[in-house]
């Protein structure tokens, strides 16, 4: 496994989970201290998702999103200084805070949006993946969601609309074992999601969500036949996040106990052992990626901190086009 | 050679946008080789192949999404919806997705759908006799349309297409020009006005936000869409004959809605009736009646009178349809209402 990989695309992997869990991180705490306005979702204990499967990408490959979609944008590619200035509301965001977090975006890295409605971006990612193969750009679509969004209608309506279709599109299902506060047993008939990929004759598939590589590998796969037009595949990583569902939530629904257990699995410093052990990267590689992250994380918040507020009339520019 | 039928004018406008620009593609239920419910899109699959007109699966929420995921990478998707009463299965798509991701994204990228629709009752019920137009109003980022005539029907179409913003664009089956497969009503040019333009077969464009002044008087104004504006010219002449002197506009396209003309008209004449096909509550009429007191209050001379479908599911005997339906004696009582 992973002979494929170099170091740099170790140590990238590394640094962009790393990123989004320190972002995150920085951002709960801007939370806390009020100074950022709104209410926010993290991804923290799903990051290897986002990066496995993006890792696979190119800058012109498109993305959808969800709610929490932070993870997904900072994999992608998008720039941190943007993506945290769209969180404060400011005009120097990527969407010149007409978003914010719930809808950050960057098409410029193909990142098509995160998305306020569950399942939304499913179609949307099969379309932008019928686009690519009209255009006969070699590009493909990955859609990101949830296991809440597997019982949605258009999870549905996408999926069959792919594969009759046959459109390279990636449906990466991140089963984090909650829908806000309902265990996904309790509302969903199956066990696995990507068991529901066999009623749209395209291959599911399970992977280890804590494990970036084994991520990594698994998204090869269904990029590749995407790629080559061997259509749509159903990814589902077993996920778990460590955060409540968003913002000031009493986590009355599960216990501590499984957090802390699920947090013995955590991506990150994993991770950062098997870097050490089964890749050779010395630990000063490692910690010169933390000190990196810390000071990206840090400038980016100055940035948006000393960017200006949108004019209050500027909403109306963008109504239309 | 010239469109006579709105049917025949939205196949132009289909056909000329097509040829003049390979991003535009076609996506809906049984647009291919059935040729669209109402054989809009006849003929087109055989001219430019499957890849251009797509037969969908009925899955109006993943047409519609599609259709914005097709047009956030570079498509310029024309969606058929086969009725409008279907658009309802598809709302997130249409009203949270293509209507505000401009906003949301800042900018970045803009949506450019078009999503045409039959509107409008010809006995078939509740689920498939709606006008729903006023929904889409009420959805800032959306533009909205409905042609009254062929000559309208493809100038408006084609700067649909062209619009960057996601446009609605609703079709009334009755004037359409062309039986339904099974469908027992059919109507014609002959049947209709001289009001009933037919579509010159060269090229040109509509712009959206101008109404047209169907018909020119000095006693009252009558503001009508798609099919009511057929009824209103034949009700005109039913009063002429009264010496009753009206004149109508049809906005033609809703949103954006060209205040300047309907104010202009009511300054003239100081009596307004809107007559419009979908319900009364907070309908197309209600927002022109609003904008009309906020703008020209003392320019009427009578109440504003709105001659809209009660606020009823349409129901199937075709004595209670005629009913509920706006129908020529309606808006005769309504304007002889606002002279009295």
């Amino acid at each position: 496994m992973a002979q494929n990989l170099n170091e740099d695309t170790l140590l990238e992997m590394y640094e962009k989970m790393l990123l989004i869990r320190k972002f995150e991180e920085k951002l709960y705490f801007l939370f806390l201290t009020r100074v950022m306005p709104g209410s926010m979702h993290q991804c923290n204990g799903q990051e290897a998702c986002a990066v496995g499967v993006c890792a696979n990408l190119v800058k012109n490959d498109y993305i959808t999103s969800t709610h929490r979609g932070h993870g997904h944008c900072l994999a992608k590619g998008a720039d941190v200084k943007a993506v945290m200035a769209e969180m404060f509301g400011k005009k120097t965001g990527l969407c010149k805070g007409m978003g914010g977090s719930m809808h950050i975006a960057d098409f410029s890295v193909g990142m098509l949006g995160a998305n306020g409605i569950v399942a939304a971006g499913i179609p949307q990612a099969a379309g932008a993946a019928w686009a690519c193969r009209y255009l006969k750009n070699d590009h493909i679509a990955v859609a990101f969601f949830g296991d809440g969004a597997a019982n949605e209608g258009v999870f549905h309506e996408g999926l069959n609309l792919a594969a009759v279709w046959k459109l390279p599109v990636v449906f990466v299902c991140e089963n984090n074992l909650y829908g806000l506060s309902t265990h996904y047993r309790k509302v969903t008939a199956v066990e696995n999601i990507a068991a529901r990929a066999a009623a749209y004759n395209m291959p599911g598939t399970i992977v280890d969500g804590m494990d970036v590589l084994a991520v990594y590998e698994t998204a090869r796969e269904a990029v590749a036949r995407a790629r080559n037009g061997g259509g749509p595949t159903l990814l589902e990583c077993k996920t778990y996040r460590y955060m409540g569902h968003s913002r000031f939530e009493k986590p009355s629904y599960r216990t501590q106990e499984e957090v802390e257990e699920w947090k013995q699995k955590d991506p990150i410093p994993a991770f950062a052992g098997r870097l050490k052990e089964e890749f050779m990267v010395s630990k000063e590689a490692i910690t010169a990626i933390e000190r990196k992250v810390d000071e990206e994380i840090e400038n980016a918040v100055k940035y948006a901190e000393a960017g200006p507020d949108p004019e209050p009339d500027d909403y109306k520019q963008y109504i239309y086009a | 050679m010239e469109a006579k039928t709105i049917v025949q004018a939205l196949r132009q406008a289909l056909t000329e946008e097509m040829k003049k620009d390979e991003r535009v593609v076609l996506l809906g239920e049984d647009i291919g080789i059935f040729n669209g419910a109402y054989r809009v899109t006849e003929g087109l699959l055989d001219a430019f192949g499957e890849d251009r007109v797509r037969d969908t699966p009925i899955s109006e929420a993943a047409i519609v999404g599609a259709a914005v995921g097709a047009a956030l990478a570079g498509l310029r998707p024309v969606v058929e919806i086969q009725f409008n009463d279907f658009i309802t299965c598809a709302m997130d798509q249409v009203c949270n997705q293509a209507a505000k991701i401009r906003l949301m994204m800042g900018g970045q990228v803009s949506v450019p759908l078009v999503i045409r629709s039959p509107v409008g009752a010809t006995g078939r019920a509740a689920q498939h006799s709606q006008s729903l137009e006023a929904w889409f109003m009420h959805t800032p980022g959306l533009k909205v349309v409905l042609p009254s005539t062929p000559y309208d029907a493809k100038g408006l179409l084609k700067t649909a297409i062209r619009d960057d913003n996601p446009v609605l664009f609703f079709e009334h089956k009755l004037l359409y020009g062309a039986t339904s497969p099974g469908g027992k009503l059919s109507t014609s040019a002959a049947e209709l006005d001289e009001v009933f333009e037919p579509a010159p077969e060269k090229e040109y464009y509509l712009p959206f936000g101008v109404a047209d002044l169907k018909r020119e008087g000095k006693d009252v104004t009558i503001v009508a869409t798609g099919c009511m504006v057929h009824k209103s010219i034949k009700a005109a002449k039913i009063l002429k004959s009264e010496g009753i002197d009206i004149e109508i506009v049809d906005p033609r396209t809703l949103v954006p809605l060209d205040i300047e003309t309907i104010i202009n008209s009511v300054e003239k004449t100081g009596r307004l009736v809107i007559v419009s096909e979908d319900v009364t509550t907070c309908g197309v009429a209600s927002e022109i009646a609003a904008v009309v007191a906020d703008k020209a209050l003392f320019c009427l001379d009578a109440p504003v009178k709105r001659v809209c479908v009660p606020d009823t599911p349409i129901p199937f005997a075709p004595n209670n349809e005629n009913r509920v339906i706006p129908q020529v004696e309606h808006i005769i009582s309504a304007i002889r209402s606002v002279m009295s």
